[in-house]
């Protein structure tokens, strides 16, 4: 079951180096989304210091949010979940599996690109060290939570307008505690709780998420 | 055994059958609505003329009687739209999709309802029309489930499907409000923790609670109507679906 696991994992990530761009456009994407906030509100360096975690952390959760609809969709059309549905791995290791890739193709470039933004941004850089491990913590969740609405919404016609309804309300607590965090490393009233918050967070999606996604599957495919 | 296993289960199942609930609904709508019209009626009456006005806020406090009820029943239909999608989705009840599917949209109303109520309430009292309020973003989070639940139960052609998928939503929403709630509490004590003691009301004086609880009762009894007609119609429109597609199998079969 490991080896069929890890094979997955493996012709995700195969398939995701071979079949174009798709992780590039996630953090090009992050990066043009951050490039507007000093457009729009302006160049000043003390407001954008001010408001640096929020929108790194508000894109990060719009690029995971728009990757979110090739989790399944692709697999789903041509017909390649239904076989690995039928394989030695059950639904909810599948979705685990699926989660693993998308995570490692959008969350882990987002987090390597985070840093360059901030500097962008002028954030302090008492934040940066805790900016890192709210990523680290946080897109994980991202992906777990975005499972469920991907899942929901596998064949259906627009489904990708629809994911971002479904999704995005389930992501408000990931957002508050983790900007919360960076802010609480910068303005020194602390971050830890805030960052154990987001461990918790990221451990009860890990053991429930999965289920949610699986029937959500099972539905699809019946 | 089967015979057992069905009186134990009766309970549950007894308005699976929908002539069941139809002949139960007709019986029991007449009373409903008449308990809806005679309390909202006398809850109006006596909260905008009876009650004397609030010592500080004056006469705008009586939309009150319209916002508490209205909010709790935001999140009284959540609770039963999770309820009935949990026993849809467990026991594939028939009448329990309905039920959930018939609910949202009532449940968004009265969610959009305490928002605008809230909000003009606001203008007199705070001279905002809005504030990022951990109550109030709570409530607009709610407001996004609900229509996250709609499109997602209309999206699906299969109506059986769509009942399902949305059971699902409805499931890990209702894991998941919990936190939503305690982080947006949490996020505003941390940001503005100044709006906080804004929202500290006087205690209520007994003769307002009286129109209070006369108002949510007719709420209740409101929703039951509307309730009771959208799942008539619903059952309608799944028995024309029905008979349409019969309709289209047998010219199929004899052409």
């Amino acid at each position: 079951m490991v080896t069929a696991f890890f094979s997955l994992v493996g012709r995700d990530l195969r398939l995701a180096a071979r079949g174009g761009i798709g992780s590039l456009v996630v953090v090009v994407f992050f990066f043009i989304a951050v490039a507007l906030f000093p457009l729009g509100i302006g160049p000043e360096s003390a407001l954008l210091e001010r408001v640096a975690p929020g929108v790194l952390w508000v894109c990060a959760l719009l690029a995971t949010m728009l990757s979110l609809g090739r989790m399944f969709e692709e697999d789903y059309e041509d017909g390649s979940l239904e076989v690995i549905a039928l394989g030695p791995l059950p639904l909810e290791l599948v979705v685990l599996a699926k989660v693993l890739a998308h995570w490692l193709t959008t969350g882990l470039p987002l987090i390597i690109a985070a840093p360059v933004l901030a500097v962008l941004l002028n954030m302090s850089s008492k934040g940066f060290a805790v900016l890192m491990i709210s990523l680290l913590l946080g897109t994980p969740i991202l992906s777990l939570v975005g499972s469920v609405g991907a899942a929901l919404t596998v064949g259906l016609r627009r489904g990708g307008v629809l994911i971002s309804l479904l999704v995005l309300p389930l992501y408000v607590p990931v957002l508050i505690f983790a900007v919360g965090a960076v802010e609480g490393a910068i303005f020194g009233f602390g971050e830890r709780a805030h960052l154990l918050i987001l461990a918790g967070g990221f451990f009860a999606s890990l053991a429930l998420t999965p289920w949610a996604s699986a029937a959500a599957l099972k539905m699809a495919l019946e | 055994m089967a015979t057992k296993t069905k009186k134990a289960r009766i309970g549950i199942h007894f308005f699976a059958n929908p002539a069941r609930f139809l002949r139960f609904a007709r019986k029991i709508f007449p009373w409903v609505t008449i308990v809806a019209v005679a309390c909202i009626v006398a809850a109006l009456v006596l909260g905008l003329a009876v009650v004397p006005p609030d010592y500080r806020q004056g006469d705008a406090y009586r939309i009150i009687f319209i916002h508490v009820p209205s909010s709790w029943m935001a999140l009284m239909i959540y609770v039963i739209i999770a309820l009935s999608s949990a026993a849809g989705f467990i026991w594939r009840h028939p009448l329990a999709d309905l039920v959930a599917k018939s609910s949202a949209p009532i449940g968004a109303c009265f969610t959009f309802i305490s928002l605008v109520t809230g909000s003009l309430w606001g203008e007199p009292m705070w001279g905002t029309w809005w504030v990022w309020d951990a109550r109030v973003t709570s409530m607009l989070v709610l407001f996004f489930l609900y229509l996250g639940y709609i499109a997602l139960n209309s999206a699906y052609d299969d109506p059986t499907k769509g009942a399902r998928a949305s059971a699902i939503l409805a499931l890990v929403g209702v894991v998941n409000i919990p936190i939503i709630k305690f982080s947006v509490d949490w996020w505003n004590t941390l940001h503005q923790p100044a709006t906080i003691s804004k929202f500290d009301r006087p205690s209520m004086d007994p003769s307002m609670i009286a129109p209070l609880l006369l108002m949510v009762v007719g709420f209740i009894a409101f929703y039951l109507v509307v309730l009771i007609i959208r799942l008539r119609s619903e059952i309608a429109a799944r028995r024309i679906r029905n008979l349409r597609l019969a309709q289209v199998g047998n010219q199929g079969a004899s052409g």
